[in-house]
C-alpha cells in the first residue's frame, strides 16, 4: 500500500479499542447524553467500515430522541458532482470527534447548480448553517487550449465566474457560509512538466483556478478547505482513483475517505472556535534526544548535522513557528526545575527559549496534574490543550483522566513527529487575525510554573490497566553491560551515585555474600527493559549496607521502588539479616532521592550540614504497601520459595 | 488458500460491510438476499475484499459477479 498510513490510516490516533462494536452497542442503553462517549469513540483510528457504524449508532440515537450534549450541533448541506453516500457518514462520525454533532443534508447526485441558484431548493430553505461545494475538475467547465493565453484566461474567468455565481445563490437563498475547496488536478498529464508552464493545459488552469478561489475566498467570511493541498500530500496518483470514478462517480479513493472527512470536521470545528490554542511539550526525548538529568547539557541531542538531533530541532522549529502565529506554548517535563531549564539557558543549539513559554512545569508529578496546573494558570479549557509526549504511558494516562486534552501517537523515529504534529491538525484556523499574534505574547510570564493543585483522580486504577509485569534477578552475565551502563549513567533517581567498572559489578556478582539485584518491567506498552539495579553489602552484623540503588526516572511514579523494596525484604529475611542500612550522598542532580528512604518508611539516623543522611529500617514486620504489577522473581540460589513466584 | 479458508475471511469482512451476523455466506448467496446490498455497497464490498486478500479485480469482473459462488472462485483463482 502506498499511500502514506500517516494520513490514510490517521496514525496520530490511538488504535480503535477492541471492544468498539460493543462501546457502540452500549450506546443505545445509555441513559444520559451520549456525546463524551460518541467523542471518545470517534477519537480512534477508525477505518471507512468503523466510521459508517458510528454514524448509523448517532443516526439511531437521533432518531430515538437522545441527547447527543456536549457535542455543538451544526447543520452542513453538501453539494457535489460525485456519489456522496461513503462521504456523508463520515463526515457525521468524524465531526464527533471534533466535538460536533453533524448534520448532513445531502441533495439528490448532481444537482449542485439547481440546488444553489434555486431559493426554493432543498438546500435553501433548509437554512444550513454551511454549504460545503464538494466539487472535483469534472465539475467544472474546462476547456483545454494549450499555450493559448487569451482562451485560458477566459476559461479561469469562466469557471471562477461558475463558482461566483453558485455563491451568490446560496448567499440570496439561506445566507449561508460557503465552504469552497480547492481542486485536485488528475494525474495524467498533456505534455509532461511543460504543463504546469503552458497556458491552457488541464494543469496550469486547475492551478489558476485554485489560486484564485484562495485568493477570493480567505478573508471573505466563507472558508478554504484545501483539497488539492491534501491531494498532494498523499499524492495525486492515490488520490484520483479513475476506476472508482467510472463504476460508482467517486471523485477520490475510497481508502482516503478517513481524512478527507477529517479534514471537513476539522473546518467546521475551526468555524466553531473549537481549534486548539496551547500546544504543551515534553522535554526529554521529544524537545531534544536523551534525557538531560543523566545525559547533562553536552549528552543531549539537539545539534544541526546529527541526524537525531536536527529530528529534535524539527520539533523545536515547527513550536516556534506555531507560536509565531499565536499558539501559546508551555512545558510539562518530569525532572528537576533548575535541571530542565538549563538547556533553554545555555545550550546554543535550543531554538525554544524560556521567553517563549508561557508555563513551565517541570516536576516529579503526573502529567496529568500538570497539565490541569497549565490549564488553569492559563484560565483556558482543556479541550484547548495539545500533549506531544514520546512516552506512551504518559500519553496513555492523560488521555484516560483528561479526555478533553488531545494527546497525538508518535511513531518511533522522531524524525517524523513533526509531521505526525502537523498531520493531525490540532491548530487548523480558518481565519487570521491581528489578535491571534498577540495572544503567544498576551499569556507570556517568563516560564512561569504553575500552583499545583490537587493529583487528578484515577492515578492509580489507570497504572492498574497498565498490566505491568516486574522481575527480579541476581546480576548476571547476560544483564552486566546494561548494569554497568545504568551505574555509570544515573544520575537523578541514584542514591549514592557511586559508579563501578565492569570487572567490579563482575565481583558483585560472583561474591556470596552481597546482594543484587537487575530489575526489568513490561506494561502493555512493551518492554521497558532493565530499570533499576540495586546493591547490598554486608555491614555489621545482621545488616545489609545498601551501596547502590538507582532507578530509570522513565518508570517513575508507578510504585517500582517500593516492589524493590519488598523484594529485598524478602530475600533478607531469608538470610537472616535483621537491619537495612540505606544511605543518600548529594549530587546536583539527585534532589529528586532526597527523600526516598523516608517516604519507604525508613528511619532517618543522622544526617550532615551536605545533607548526606543515613537511614535505617528494622526487617522484621515490615510489609510496605505494594503496587498493581505481577511480579517475577529468578534466578536466585537457595531461595526457593521465591523462584518463579507470581504474586500481586 | 482453500475454500473453507476463502468462506471464513468472506464472513468477515460480509460482517464488518453489512453489520448483520444473520447473513450465512455460501455460494448461492447473491444480492437481492441481502437487505442494503445495494450498487455502492457492492463496490465497497469488493474494495473490502481486495484489501482483505491483497488482490485487485478489474472494473469488468466487478460488475459481472452474480454470486457468491463466483466470488469465491475469481478469488481462489487469484490469491
Amino acid at each position: 500500500m502506498p499511500v502514506d498510513p500517516l494520513y490514510s490510516e490517521l496514525r496520530w490516533l490511538p488504535r480503535a479499542s477492541l471492544d468498539f462494536q460493543g462501546r457502540l452497542q452500549s450506546l443505545e442503553m445509555a441513559a444520559g447524553p451520549i456525546g463524551a462517549e460518541l467523542r471518545a469513540l470517534a477519537t480512534h483510528a477508525l477505518d471507512l467500515n468503523q466510521l459508517n457504524k458510528l454514524a448509523k449508532a448517532i443516526g439511531k440515537a437521533v432518531a430515538k430522541g437522545k441527547s447527543l450534549e456536549p457535542l455543538i450541533p451544526f447543520r452542513l448541506a453538501v453539494l457535489s458532482n460525485s456519489t456522496l453516500d461513503l462521504l456523508g457518514p463520515a463526515m457525521v462520525a468524524s465531526a464527533a470527534r471534533h466535538g460536533v454533532a453533524l448534520d448532513v443534508i445531502q441533495p439528490a447526485f448532481d444537482q449542485v447548480a439547481q440546488e444553489a441558484l434555486n431559493p426554493e431548493s432543498q438546500v435553501n430553505s433548509a437554512k444550513p448553517d454551511a454549504v460545503l461545494f464538494a466539487l472535483d475538475y469534472r465539475a467544472l467547465p474546462l476547456k483545454i487550449s494549450p499555450g493559448d493565453t487569451e482562451a485560458a484566461a477566459a476559461t479561469v474567468r469562466g469557471v471562477v465566474g461558475y463558482l461566483q455565481s453558485l455563491r451568490r445563490g446560496i448567499k440570496a437563498g439561506s445566507n449561508s457560509v460557503c465552504i469552497f475547496q480547492t481542486f485536485a488536478p488528475p494525474a495524467e498529464l498533456l505534455f509532461g512538466s511543460l504543463d504546469r508552464g503552458l497556458p491552457g493545459t488541464r494543469r496550469s488552469l486547475i492551478e489558476s483556478v485554485n489560486r484564485d478561489l484562495a485568493d477570493g475566498v480567505v478573508g471573505s467570511g466563507d472558508v478554504l478547505l484545501d483539497v488539492a493541498g491534501l491531494a498532494e500530500t498523499v499524492g495525486l496518483a492515490e488520490w484520483h482513483n479513475t476506476r472508482l470514478w467510472n463504476m460508482a462517480k467517486l471523485s477520490f479513493s475510497d481508502e482516503l475517505i478517513p481524512i478527507y472527512a477529517e479534514h471537513v470536521a476539522r473546518t467546521i470545528s475551526s468555524m466553531r472556535g473549537k481549534s486548539r490554542k496551547v500546544l504543551v511539550l515534553d522535554l526529554d526525548n521529544t524537545v531534544w534526544g536523551g534525557v538531560i538529568g543523566d545525559d547533562g547539557l553536552e549528552g543531549i541531542r539537539i545539534a544541526q548535522g546529527d541526524a537525531a538531533g536536527e529530528a529534535y530541532l524539527a520539533v523545536q522549529r515547527m513550536a516556534l513557528e506555531l507560536r509565531q502565529r499565536g499558539i501559546v506554548l508551555a512545558v510539562s517535563s518530569k525532572n528537576n526545575d533548575d535541571v530542565a531549564r538549563e538547556p533553554f539557558e545555555k545550550h546554543p543549539e535550543m531554538l525554544l527559549k524560556l521567553e517563549h513559554i508561557a508555563v513551565f512545569q517541570a516536576n516529579w508529578n503526573d502529567k496529568a496534574t500538570n497539565i490541569q496546573a497549565i490549564a488553569e494558570e492559563l484560565s483556558i479549557g482543556l479541550d484547548s490543550i495539545v500533549l506531544l509526549d514520546d512516552n506512551p504511558v504518559e500519553r496513555g494516562m492523560v488521555r484516560e483522566l483528561l479526555p478533553q486534552v488531545a494527546v497525538p501517537e508518535l511513531p518511533e523515529d522522531p524524525a517524523w513527529y513533526a509531521r505526525t504534529l502537523s498531520a493531525a491538525g490540532y491548530f487548523e484556523s480558518v481565519s487570521f487575525a491581528r489578535e491571534d499574534l498577540q495572544r503567544a505574547g498576551f499569556y507570556q510570564d517568563n516560564a512561569k510554573r504553575a500552583e499545583l493543585q490537587r493529583q487528578v483522580g484515577g492515578v492509580e486504577a489507570y497504572l492498574a490497566t497498565l498490566e505491568m509485569a516486574i522481575t527480579f534477578q541476581p546480576f548476571d552475565a547476560t544483564g552486566r553491560a546494561r548494569i554497568v551502563q545504568l551505574i555509570n549513567k544515573s544520575n537523578q533517581y541514584n542514591l549514592t551515585t557511586r559508579r563501578y567498572t565492569e570487572p567490579e559489578v563482575e565481583e558483585a556478582e560472583n561474591d556470596p555474600d552481597v546482594f543484587t539485584l537487575q530489575v526489568r518491567l513490561t506494561d502493555i506498552f512493551g518492554d521497558n527493559g532493565m530499570i533499576s539495579v540495586v546493591i547490598c553489602r554486608p555491614g555489621a552484623a545482621a545488616t545489609w549496607e545498601i551501596d547502590t540503588w538507582l532507578m530509570s526516572c522513565r518508570v517513575l511514579g508507578r510504585g517500582v521502588e517500593q516492589m524493590v523494596l519488598r523484594e529485598i525484604l524478602e530475600h533478607a529475611r531469608a538470610r537472616g539479616v535483621k537491619k537495612l542500612i540505606g544511605t543518600y550522598l548529594p549530587t546536583d542532580r539527585n534532589k529528586l532521592v532526597i527523600d526516598h528512604y523516608g517516604k519507604l518508611g525508613f528511619a532517618k539516623v543522622s544526617e550532615d550540614k551536605s545533607s548526606s543522611a543515613r537511614w535505617e529500617l528494622l526487617v522484621e514486620g515490615v510489609e510496605p504497601e505494594g503496587a498493581p504489577m505481577k511480579v517475577v522473581s529468578k534466578g536466585f540460589a537457595g531461595l526457593s520459595s521465591a523462584n518463579g513466584k507470581v504474586d500481586r | 488458500m482453500d475454500e473453507l479458508q476463502i468462506y471464513e475471511r468472506l464472513t468477515d469482512i460480509f460482517d464488518d460491510i453489512f453489520d448483520d451476523e444473520s447473513i450465512k455466506v455460501t455460494p448461492e448467496l447473491s444480492s437481492k438476499d441481502v437487505e442494503g446490498w445495494d450498487s455502492l455497497t457492492h463496490i465497497r464490498l469488493m474494495l473490502s475484499i481486495e484489501r482483505g486478500f491483497k488482490i485487485k479485480f478489474t472494473t469488468a469482473e466487478i460488475g459481472n459477479l452474480e454470486s457468491v459462488g463466483d466470488l469465491a472462485a475469481l478469488i481462489k483463482a487469484r490469491a
